[in-house]
């Protein structure tokens, strides 16, 4: 599991995260990240046969609410909070 | 009139205004004044909130005088950190992404203090998104450690530590994913304490690590830890994951005498103090536990060395889900170099989030990937199940565990910041806890080097009022809870 990353992986996982890197962050990251990948891999030594993953811890399953409708009236505070708006509508670059 | 912050806690607070030595808007003015005068060098706030904690001290004295009963933090002022979202208030997570944004909604956390009657004076810088343990990831500068102004305050709620440490407030609320609250606690001073997951709402806290992240406490006193647990917690529907089981009145149930409480020392977790003066100072405060008629006992979690790995799988993991939601679209920052939709997204992302949240986002994508997901993401969390069940097994033989909370005290400020993986391994002895979903606290147990020293105390799930408990009586037999930083 141990791995040292190249900048074209490096790359390529930016691009899934949408993350936009200079040159140098590419070369920087690559290291950092490479060592933090090969520091976790030590996982590789525990016995995991037959061991449940854990999803969470609080024991809970399926906690539901009442499906009430009821008018938010703050649409307008919502809209404000976006770089662009144009009346109740965000706007944003052409999607196709 | 001058009021002597320093000594001051909730509950002598709530004292001396229902006792009219001083009115509410004389410790709203105390408060705002020492921050004029301090924190230039301490740097703790991003956003001060002056004219409307004014407002709101003055409305407190009026409620005082009509003779209305005293709600349980009446007029107290608390400092919030930037990851907790506060309506009509600057909301920042202390990242560029979120510089101007204003939060349209409060948390349910901040609701609760603000219905106890808690005016909330202002919001505390941390690492960007809470990503960190030294609070030198903010994209805004870092916090200063008012014991020591060249070190660091903690992280990732470092602003908050420094707040408290500082008596810029008398209370904060911080978040705890891998250590958060604790560790800035015990390198302030303070009472830091990591809730039980899912006792205390995360509604309103920028999710960092969804399956791991609490809302965190800082207080002076056990007993001012206690209260604010008491009116924060309970289950919430906007929540899901808050446990049913009603909220209990913490604060009256910490006096019970330690005679006979088994106390568990995993001994992992002493090997690894690099400081020697720390460890004396944790020696020395396990040893007035017995003096309190604590029994010790040695107890071994052999996994303990694997979970600073699980937590850095499964964190990135999930902050890369959390974070994708910052893609310039309908809040925040948007780049407006941006030719295409989808340059809006990676040049916002680029531009605006800081190295440290980028480099989780990349480990979490491609610990997620197909391919990779089995060997990193799904095996970290079968590793959680063991050490979890491990943790949970040893608190059937005894009633809390203590550890140290740091193995040394603050950094220096520069010391780490070159080195991410450096910094991740401060977090040693955080993580247990946080892999079973169990409460723990750090409280002020000494000083090595003139730096304070913190001591954990780890709890049974929903056991919050043992841990405070025990903390409670080794305070009341010891005094570091009175030291505090001189500016």
């Amino acid at each position: 599991m141990s791995k040292k990353l190249t900048s074209e992986e490096v790359i390529k996982i930016a691009k899934l995260a949408r993350l936009e890197l200079t040159d140098e962050e590419v070369e920087k990251y690559s290291a950092q990240i490479s060592a933090i990948l090969d520091y976790v891999s030590q996982l590789d030594e525990v016995d995991t046969e037959n061991v449940p993953i854990t999803t969470q811890v609080t024991g809970l399953s399926n906690v539901s609410r009442e499906d009430e409708v009821f008018p938010f009236g703050r649409e307008k505070d919502l809209i404000d909070c976006a770089p662009e708006s144009d009346g109740n509508l965000v706007k944003v670059k052409s999607v196709f | 009139m001058k009021i002597d912050l320093q000594n001051l806690t909730i509950k002598s607070a709530l004292d001396a205004m229902s006792r009219k030595e001083f009115s509410c808007a004389d410790l709203i003015y105390s408060v705002f004044e020492r921050i004029r005068e301090h924190d230039g060098k301490v740097y703790a706030f991003l956003e001060l909130l002056e004219k409307e904690a004014m407002e709101k001290a003055l409305e407190t004295d009026q409620r005082i005088a009509s003779g209305s009963p005293m709600r349980p933090l009446e007029g107290i002022p608390v400092a919030i950190k930037d990851v907790i979202s506060t309506r009509g208030v600057r909301t920042t997570a202390s990242s560029r992404i979120l510089e101007n944004f204003i939060s349209p909604y409060d948390a349910t956390i901040v609701e609760k203090l603000k219905d106890a009657g808690a005016i909330i004076i202002g919001k505390t810088n941390c690492d960007e998104f809470a990503h960190g343990a030294s609070t030198e990831n903010s994209a805004f500068g870092t916090s200063r450690n008012p014991w020591d102004l060249m070190r660091s305050p903690g992280g990732s709620s470092g602003g908050s530590a420094a707040a408290l440490s500082a008596s810029f407030c008398l209370a904060s609320l911080g978040t705890d994913t891998g250590g958060s609250t604790r560790q800035p606690a015990g390198w302030c001073n303070l009472y830091g304490l990591r809730p039980t997951y899912g006792r205390i709402s995360r509604y309103g806290l920028i999710s960092m690590t969804s399956s791991t992240d609490t809302p965190g406490i800082f207080a002076k006193t056990a007993y001012d830890t206690a209260l604010i647990l008491s009116v924060i917690s309970g289950v919430d529907k906007k929540d899901a994951t808050t446990l049913p089981s009603a909220p209990e009145e913490y604060h009256s149930k910490i006096d019970r005498s330690l005679e006979g409480l088994k106390i568990g020392l995993p001994k992992e977790f002493f090997q690894d103090i690099s400081d020697e003066k720390s460890a004396e100072a944790i020696s020395a405060a396990i040893l007035k536990l017995k003096e309190l008629g604590a029994e010790t006992k040695e107890v071994s979690l052999p996994h303990t060395k694997y979970a600073i790995s699980v937590y850095y799988i499964i964190t990135p993991s999930e902050v890369s889900s959390n974070l994708g939601r910052f893609d310039g679209i309908r809040f925040g920052s948007r780049s407006d170099l941006a030719s295409n939709l989808f340059e809006t997204y990676t040049k916002t992302r680029g531009q605006y989030f800081g190295p440290e949240a980028k480099r989780r986002i990349m480990i979490g994508t491609y610990a997620l990937s197909s391919g990779y997901y089995d060997a990193y993401y799904k095996k970290a969390q079968k590793v959680r199940t063991v050490i979890s069940n491990e943790v949970n097994d040893v608190l059937k033989e005894v009633d809390v565990l203590a550890t140290p909370v740091s193995p040394h005290v603050a950094i220096k400020l520069g010391e780490k910041s070159d080195d991410p993986l450096s910094m991740y391994l401060e977090d040693v002895f955080m993580d247990t806890a946080v892999m079973a979903g169990l409460p723990a606290l750090s409280a002020p147990a000494g000083f090595a080097h003139d730096m304070p020293v913190g001591l954990q105390l780890m709890g049974k799930q929903l056991d919050e009022k043992t841990i405070l408990a025990v903390a409670n009586q080794y305070e009341k037999a010891t005094s570091w809870t009175e030291k505090y930083p001189v500016l």
